[in-house]
């Protein structure tokens, strides 16, 4: 971990600053690929057991379009924020951080919220993990999904109270760009869910 | 779903049997004697400092060998108990239920926790030497990765003890494994021990990747890279693909069984064949990970002790990330029988036969690079030199099993248990030996006795033959695998009898590896200058043991696959010693990988009882230490001073006058 001068094409970013912060980020993005294989994992299975609802309630009977949508918009939403934050921090801009991730915070928590109140009716309509095999396969992906944005939620605002102690250092300003990464890379997920569970459940 | 739920299983001490009641008395002895002696030694500190906190690649490595020997230890007394309950027909060493147990136990260990941990040690003593590096790309990571590994053995282990080993076989199938047909704590045993030590793997993979594509030393292009490196960088993108297959299917699992989903069970619409296509999805490439690095081993021992450049430097490494990718692509052919059309049985059929070719091409190159060459025989060489015809043994009964029509024949016999022993122990655990023993003087400053060694060989090599080689004959007379006992009439007495010997003779060998660890670190010379065998690339320039930044300069003169042969050649050594020293930036050592290890025990343990409460504070645990981990990361490193390397390089200097 020797070198400290920055290797020619690397972005004049703060995140990028350390020999330590290049490596982090690089080893981030090869974890998010570790990421996709299990998410990948989990919507073959989904795909698989789609259809098997063994007489129980079907996706066309659960998913109620509004609700879907409102999730997707806020999670969509909440990834352009997250992305000015990002925009912030390379200002050196900690206001507009702060601004721009507590807005990314907040979406991503009413998302979640939507999220919980969404699973809860499915159960009190007596649709659960235990019913069918559709339902433990929608279950584990979405449930998956929605854990991976509570750790999110937890974990961006602890990097913020370190920005508020420590500025943006190279050292926060990694931590606030991977934390970014992983907030977009659950936003890309969301779209296949969209796609794979919700639109095709309606068909 | 009931937090305080304290459910007992049917047993939860195990007492039933005279060889469980023996492993209570050694388990508690030897863990009695070592805390006695490490108190009264007072090295609990030293341990602590220089071990448990450790971030060292080169320790972790050790740590990782040693945790990997003792499993072979466990690993091969199941071996033995099978062997021996074998042996003859109608034998009552085991009874049926034990005997699946220890079937289970058997497989699982020695690849999970016995050739995983001993590859990634070997990977975590060589390869940072071999690029250039003074650590991997995240040190801590790779602590958390070793204490996940342990702990998720240790909660493994601990089945046969407290609650009852699981008994569905390494391969886990459902319906067999799932609540209904095998309740209790055994199967949750496999699940959580695979899973937190799986979890650890995806983090080397994860850090050896990054640490090879980031952190090679200046004219180490990647065609430049030893072959040990190439195939862990290989094996690191196998590991990426592969280990979140097995977390989710673990996890599914464990959600039938402890929350009643339906992902594998038969009614309300689950499949139970889902489990056999994602468990071998990522089993399958799991082999490969335990047996290209095994290849990367072979290459540079070969090449060294053949005394020649490597035979076809760029089909060796076109050869292996042809395997990778094939890898994913061949599962079905686990289970050509259970009911795929002969459409989807034709393509991995073809797939797996041409698996064969990359594979073939690495022979060839192996056998070309010995051809005129001034070849030694040392251990590790001896123990590569085994590898060619054992491993073709077992490779040419792949390709015989990979014909669909004719695995109908084969599956599930005796012949398809010695194709795979030929090809793991032919192949990973020689590789093993062999990077044990060529390594050894790198890690420490002394070889392993030659003559005890070579004994040990060639006892272990017999003995191996003598097991497996009957074992085709067997299986091809019809004798099923995993079952517990036979009837004379049935004709596999003569054969089964002498495959017993032969896994008696393998455990001599193994006790002789030991002896020869033991006798070698009372008995054997020292020597700190660090090439031994006349090697030919980067961490044999440096000396033995390595100080713990590896290189007091950067080398400067990488110029071929071969820097350290070809310095030697031009009369130059690798650095350049007009270059001032400069202080080294280091990782400082660190307790939360083991502190947060501890805490995934907790949850390991309290999620195979089924007890949530237990469960959910042990997860708390490891957030816990992550957070305050997260707070404290501003200060973990520091500067070796300029006049501690030049202390050290005093030091270094006085030892080898002093054998001269």
């Amino acid at each position: 971990m020797a070198s400290s001068s920055v290797p020619k094409g690397t972005p004049n970013f703060p995140e990028y600053q350390t020999e330590e912060g290049r490596l982090k980020i690089f080893g981030f993005w090869v974890f998010l690929a570790a990421e996709v294989v299990l998410f990948s994992t989990l919507f073959a299975t989904y795909l698989v057991l789609a259809d098997r609802t063994a007489g129980g309630p079907t996706g066309k009977d659960l998913f109620e379009v509004k609700d879907f949508m409102i999730e997707t918009m806020l999670l969509l939403t909440s990834s352009f924020t997250c992305g000015l934050a990002t925009l912030e921090m390379r200002k050196g801009n900690k206001k507009g951080v702060f601004i721009w991730m507590i807005t990314t915070l907040l979406l991503g928590a009413g998302f979640l919220g939507m999220e919980i109140s969404e699973f809860v009716a499915y159960v009190n309509e007596g649709a659960t993990l235990q019913t069918s095999a559709f339902l433990s396969g929608f279950f584990v992906l979405v449930g998956t999904h929605g854990l991976h944005v509570t750790v999110g939620i937890i974990w961006i605002s602890l990097v913020l109270i370190q920005v508020a102690q420590r500025g943006l250092t190279p050292t926060t300003c990694r931590k606030l760009f991977i934390g970014g990464l992983y907030w977009h890379f659950l936003d890309v997920v969301w779209i296949f869910i969209f796609t794979a569970v919700y639109l095709t459940g309606l068909i | 779903m009931d937090l305080f739920n304290f459910k007992m299983p049917e047993q939860f001490i195990i007492m039933n049997n005279p060889l469980i009641i023996g492993a209570w008395i050694s388990i508690i002895l030897a863990s009695v004697g070592i805390v006695f002696f490490v108190t009264k030694y007072k090295k609990w500190g030293y341990l602590w400092r220089e071990w448990f906190t450790t971030v060292d690649h080169k320790k972790i490595g050790v740590m990782y060998i040693l945790a990997a020997l003792l499993m072979l230890f466990r690993g091969g007394f199941d071996a033995i108990l099978m062997r021996t309950q074998l042996a003859l027909p109608d034998m009552k060493v085991l009874d049926a239920q034990h005997y699946n147990e220890i079937f289970t136990t058997h497989g699982t260990i020695m690849i999970l926790f016995m050739a995983m941990p001993f590859i990634i040690g070997l990977m975590n003593v060589g390869v940072p030497l071999q690029i250039g590096a003074r650590d991997v790309a995240f040190p801590v990571l790779n602590a958390v990765s070793f204490w996940l590994f342990f702990v998720g053995a240790m909660v493994f282990n601990l089945s046969f003890v407290i609650g009852g080993s699981p008994d569905a076989g390494w391969t886990n199938y459902v319906p067999l494994s799932g609540s209904e047909l095998t309740p209790g704590v055994g199967i949750n045993y496999y699940l959580w021990g695979l899973q937190i030590a799986g979890i650890g793997t995806l983090a080397t993979g994860i850090n050896f990747f990054v640490t090879i594509l980031k952190m090679r030393a200046p004219g180490m292009t990647l065609l430049r890279m030893p072959m040990f490196t190439w195939s862990t960088l290989v094996t690191s993108v196998i590991i990426i693909f592969a280990f979140p297959v097995l977390t989710i299917t673990l996890a599914l699992l464990t959600f039938d069984r402890l929350f009643g989903a339906h992902f594998f069970t038969i009614d309300a619409g689950g499949m139970p064949m889902m489990w056999a296509n994602l468990f071998w999805i990522w089993g399958h490439p799991e082999v490969y990970i335990v047996i290209l690095p095994a290849f990367g081993i072979f290459s540079d021992v070969i090449s060294t002790f053949a005394r020649k450049r490597l035979f076809g430097y760029h089909a060796m490494v076109i050869s292996m990330v042809a395997i990778s990718g094939l890898s994913f692509v061949v599962w079905v052919h686990h289970f050509f029988t259970m009911g795929n059309g002969p459409w989807i049985n034709s393509i991995f059929s073809i797939t797996t036969m041409l698996i064969a070719v990359p594979t073939g091409v690495k022979v060839f190159n192996w056998l070309f690079t010995m051809y005129k060459g001034r070849i030694e025989t040392p251990a590790p060489m001896l123990w590569s030199l085994a590898f060619i015809p054992n491993f073709l043994i077992g490779g040419v009964t792949g390709v015989m099993l990979a014909s669909a029509p004719a695995d109908y024949q084969y599956h599930n016999s005796y012949f398809l248990v010695s194709h795979f022993h030929y090809v793991l122990i032919g192949g990973t655990v020689f590789g093993c030996m062999a990077g044990l023993y060529y390594w050894w003087p790198k890690i420490f400053d002394f070889k392993l006795n030659e003559r005890i060694s070579k004994w040990a060989f060639w006892i272990f090599i017999v003995g191996f033959n003598v097991c497996f080689l009957p074992m085709y004959l067997v299986g091809l007379q019809g004798m099923p695998r995993r079952i517990y006992t036979y009837k004379a009439e049935m004709g596999w007495t003569m054969w089964n009898f002498v495959q017993t010997i032969g896994a008696y003779l393998m455990g001599i060998g193994f006790i002789l590896i030991v002896w020869a660890i033991i006798y070698s670190i009372r008995h054997e010379k020292r020597d700190r200058s660090g090439d031994p065998w006349h090697g030919r690339t980067l961490e044999w320039a440096i000396p033995s043991p390595p100080p713990h930044y590896n290189f007091s300069r950067m080398p400067s003169r990488i110029t071929s696959a071969d820097p350290y042969w070809d310095a030697k050649k031009r009369g130059e050594s690798m650095f350049d010693e007009n270059e001032p020293l400069k202080p080294i930036h280091m990782p400082n050592n660190d307790g939360m990988p083991i502190v947060m290890s501890g805490f995934m025990f907790i949850a390991g343990f309290g999620f195979v009882f089924e007890w949530l409460l237990i469960a959910f504070i042990g997860l708390l645990g490891v957030i816990g230490t992550m957070v305050w981990r997260s707070f404290k990361d501003y200060d973990a490193d520091h500067y070796v001073q300029v006049e501690e390397i030049e202390r050290d390089q005093a030091e270094l200097q006085a030892s080898l006058e002093g054998r001269s």
